[in-house]
């Protein structure tokens, strides 16, 4: 934890856990017997309890989004950048609540869990999820935590597609719905590089068929491959060559040198890949991965998403980025031209950003500001 | 608020739904607001003006509308307003056809290049005007297409476009008769009400 970080931060956080004895009946027509919640929050609720505010997480995330667990930290939670004192989702004034979504590997019931069924690990057997599930059991974290309506809830990617699923789920639990660099459903080519993500996985010998856990290996190359394909799609073309470039990190390209030749970009997605796979479940990356390839939010609604959204009753805050190739501006845009048919109230920006879609994690000042701005709006609702 | 839109309220039905083509930082979308009680939905494309507009908690959203209005469904708004965009739109009877098919009833107000200052800057010194209303050099303007008065009436004759209310804000207040008698010599912004 860096003095740097000061008073814009929400300082140390303590996860705490909820456990829920009532089975979770799910998407896919199984049910989850019990289950426990790890979350966070941040700020305070207020008397009236209509300050809080959900924040949902993507693919790789939890419930550890803002300030430090310990004083030796040298990384904050995930979207620090955007929840603290001062800072777009404001913590003097909301009540923020961040969880680890159930399938999660960070303390929340998922695969590396132990199936009480069975007393092994679920593993590969574990219940596959969608994000209605996600919302259903977020909703229960709220009943327990005594919220009955969200000021807001707020996502980004996959974070954005529950941000939305909430909205017509429990119309009349959500105010604001703040939908960031995500889509209404994947396109060909996003579930194109999922598979490859899950391919990397299970053709590592140390996958096991999922079942790594009780044989004590570990699938640490196909993860951090998996890695790998992902974080090119966050990135943009322009962001990898201004950061990277063609520059070498060992070697020469000159001729009659025959050395080993390593450009930079190669070690770096190797690194971001290694860190992954030491951090991460390999039946929970394929699980979050399979929830976003099936998330479809008209699917029910006749394929028809103003019919879905003519089911909200929240006002809408929709944010794109020029450079996000992975959901793109135009998937965005979808978005708001259903909420728009829908009669819904809706604001969109499109942010000019060179990060891709990673740029939604980053402090990129005209984000920052639209952001910050409509949350004084969502603050002036509560 | 600028002299144009105060007269564009006495239009608005209070309680209506309203589309605001252009609204900048949303000042005058905020006093319909509060003074029509309107529900309002501004386009903008300008980063600083949207999130001065959404700070007033406004809904805005950012599109360019060279880039077509499709999106917005047939008659789903009670009243457009387009004020001192027509100018700046590359299509402006394209714009003006999609104004009227997603609003019953529309407001467009526009700065006319009829006024006799123009004419008379023009006529003496042979050279695109340069004023005040009008701050910009020919090959660095955001107005693209000026227009006067009877160039914006005879377009909706053509395009059977029906002119509800005429109003027009001289360069002083001061001559209100004059601009009302002889629009297209001393408007300097040119007001309508229309409706197919």
């Amino acid at each position: 934890m860096s003095t740097a970080a000061g008073s814009r931060s929400v300082g140390l956080v303590k996860p705490q856990v909820a456990h829920f004895d009532e089975p979770l009946l799910l998407a896919c027509g199984r049910s989850l017997p019990d289950y426990e919640l790890v979350y966070e929050t941040y700020g305070e609720l207020n008397p009236e309890r209509s300050n809080a505010v959900l924040v949902c997480h993507a693919l790789s995330g939890h419930h550890h989004a803002a300030g430090y667990h310990t004083a030796q930290d040298k990384k904050p939670g995930w979207w620090d950048e955007c929840i603290g004192p001062g800072k777009p989702i404001d913590t003097d004034r909301f009540f923020v609540v961040s969880l680890n979504n159930i399938g999660g590997c960070h303390g929340s019931t998922g695969p590396s869990s132990i199936n009480p069924a069975t007393g092994r690990p679920w593993g590969p057997d574990f219940p596959s999820l969608r994000a209605r599930d996600w919302v259903n059991s977020q909703a229960r974290l709220a009943d327990r935590l005594g919220i009955g309506c969200w000021a807001a809830v707020i996502g980004g990617s996959l974070g954005g597609m529950q941000a939305m699923r909430w909205s017509l789920e429990y119309p009349e639990r959500v105010k604001h719905c703040i939908v960031i660099a995500a889509a209404m459903k994947l396109s060909a080519q996003n579930l194109a590089f999922n598979e490859v993500a899950r391919q990397a996985i299970v053709s590592d010998p140390g996958f096991a068929g999922g079942h790594y856990l009780e044989r004590g290996t570990v699938p640490a190359q196909g993860l951090a491959l998996a890695r790998m394909v992902g974080h090119i799609t966050y990135l943009s073309d322009g962001a990898m060559a201004s950061k990277f470039g063609r520059d070498l990190r060992r070697g020469t390209l000159e001729q009659g040198d025959d050395g080993n030749v390593e450009f930079q970009v190669q070690s770096y997605l190797r690194y971001q890949g290694s860190q992954f796979s030491g951090n991460f479940d390999a039946n929970t990356y394929i699980l979050m991965t399979r929830a976003l390839d099936y998330f479809d939010l008209a699917r029910e609604y006749d394929n028809d998403p103003v019919a879905a959204f003519t089911h909200a009753r929240c006002n809408f805050l929709v944010v794109s980025f020029s450079t996000d190739w992975r959901f793109s501006p135009q998937r965005s845009r979808e978005i708001v031209d259903a909420l728009i048919a829908a009669d819904r109230p809706v604001t969109y920006a499109e942010i000019e950003a060179d990060e891709g879609h990673d740029a939604f994690l980053l402090p990129i000042p005209r984000y920052l500001d639209v952001f910050r701005a409509y949350m004084l709006r969502v603050g002036a609702d509560v | 608020m600028r002299q144009d839109l105060t007269h564009i309220l006495r239009w608005v039905e209070p309680g209506s739904r309203v589309l605001d083509l252009g609204c900048g930082d949303g000042e005058f979308l905020a006093s319909l607001r509060e003074r029509r009680q309107v529900r309002g939905t501004g386009l903008e494309i300008d980063a600083d003006n949207i999130t001065a507009a959404i700070a007033r908690g406004l809904d805005i959203v950012e599109q360019d509308m060279d880039r077509g209005l499709a999106n917005f469904p047939d008659q789903s708004f009670d009243t457009v307003v387009m004020a001192h965009a027509l100018q700046a739109v590359h299509y402006p009877d394209r714009v003006l056809d999609e104004m009227l098919r997603i609003g019953r009833q529309c407001i467009v107000t526009f700065p006319n290049f009829g006024h006799w200052r123009c004419r008379l800057y023009l006529g003496t010194r042979g050279r695109m005007p340069v004023s005040k209303f009008m701050p910009y050099s020919w090959y660095d303007t955001p107005n693209i297409h000026f227009c006067t008065v009877r160039d914006f009436e005879a377009l909706c004759r053509e395009k059977s476009i029906r002119i509800l209310a005429r109003d027009v804000v001289g360069n002083t207040e001061r001559q209100p008769l004059l601009a009302s008698t002889w629009p297209n010599l001393f408007a300097a912004t040119a007001i309508y009400h229309i409706t197919r």
